[in-house]
């Protein structure tokens, strides 16, 4: 026999997943790192680029002398982590949009996750192992802070 | 038999009225108009920046290998072809960032859908002003002149 549900019944409610909604917290981590990267970027193009000589000025010592300086380190370190995964987080809104293959799709994720494991490791290694002077480096390469230099 | 008879007079008045196709696709929020084109926008320099970030982490990694490797690289970024090619990568950035900001706004604003074109302009605007600062300062540091 048939049921016949009593008027203005209202649909069954869509069972609602359970656990923690990833794609939710993606969503906000791309306008929360959004906020904050206006800031990050555009001092790091001002004194990179618009402040002093410009990119001119840019070299080895340059760089040497701005990561000698703790505010520097953390300021990069923050650009690196936050743009990186924006943007890899970002593809991979595209990479769902367009792959319409399911392997296409698969192994183009797979490529965005692992560059960026790879270049946030090489990143930040490369920040908190940095040395301003070498040793046997040509002196008029370094820092004048450098004691070959002094 | 005269082609305009007291008959057909009445049908000539319930005739259907024609039906004109917009010419564009009308009643849609996104297709066509600023709202369309500022997701085109924002997609389009995303993707560029997020490939010139790959290239520019590699780049700046040299600086932990020796001196002479990472000034030989960012020796390529002080030509004029890429001294221009800054300009293009700060114009992406730009729009990509303020257009960013109007996305927050219409998302968290009470208000922000209501206003999203007048905030699309109000993007291209301050970009305009963006530009109008950093590129006379850009060109002279790439050609010299100052
Ligand atoms: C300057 C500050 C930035 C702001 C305010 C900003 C803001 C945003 C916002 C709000 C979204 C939309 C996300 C969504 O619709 O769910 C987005 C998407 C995106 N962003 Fe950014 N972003 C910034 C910097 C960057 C950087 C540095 C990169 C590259 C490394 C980047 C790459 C992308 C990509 C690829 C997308 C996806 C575009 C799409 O889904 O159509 N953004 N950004």
């Amino acid at each position: 026999m048939t049921t016949i549900e009593a008027p203005r019944t209202p649909a069954a409610k869509p069972q609602r997943r359970r656990g923690i909604n990833w794609e939710k917290w993606g969503w906000m981590y791309m306008r929360a790192s959004g906020v904050v990267l206006v800031v990050l970027i555009f001092g790091h193009l001002f004194v990179n680029l618009v402040a002093g000589e410009g990119v001119k000025a840019i070299d080895f010592a340059f760089v040497a002398g701005k990561l000698a300086d703790p505010f520097w380190v953390v300021w990069d370190t923050l650009l690196l982590w936050l743009a990186l995964i924006h943007g890899a987080n970002g593809m991979r809104t595209l990479v769902n949009d367009y792959a319409t293959n399911p392997t296409v799709r698969r192994i183009l994720l797979g490529a965005i996750l692992a560059s960026t494991v790879v270049l946030l490791t090489l990143g930040t290694l490369v920040i908190y192992t940095f040395d301003p002077c070498p040793a046997g480096q040509p002196a008029d390469l370094l820092p004048s802070f450098c004691p070959v230099n002094q | 038999m005269p082609e305009k008879s007291a008959g057909t007079l009445a049908t000539e008045t319930v005739a259907s009225p024609t039906i004109r196709m917009p010419k564009r696709p009308a009643g849609t929020l996104y297709r066509g108009r600023e709202g369309m084109w500022s997701w085109v926008l924002h997609r389009i320099t995303g993707v560029a920046i997020y490939f010139f970030l790959l290239v520019h982490i590699l780049d700046t990694s040299l600086v932990r290998l020796s001196p002479e490797a990472y000034n030989a690289v960012i020796g390529a970024y002080k030509t004029p072809i890429m001294g221009l090619g800054e300009i293009g990568l700060v114009a992406a950035i730009g729009l990509h960032a303020l257009n960013g900001l109007r996305i927050i706004l219409i998302d968290f604003w009470s208000v922000g859908t209501k206003h999203q074109r007048v905030m699309f302009w109000v993007v291209i605007g301050l970009w305009l002003v963006l530009l109008a600062g950093f590129i006379p300062r850009q060109l002279m540091h790439i050609f010299g002149g100052e």
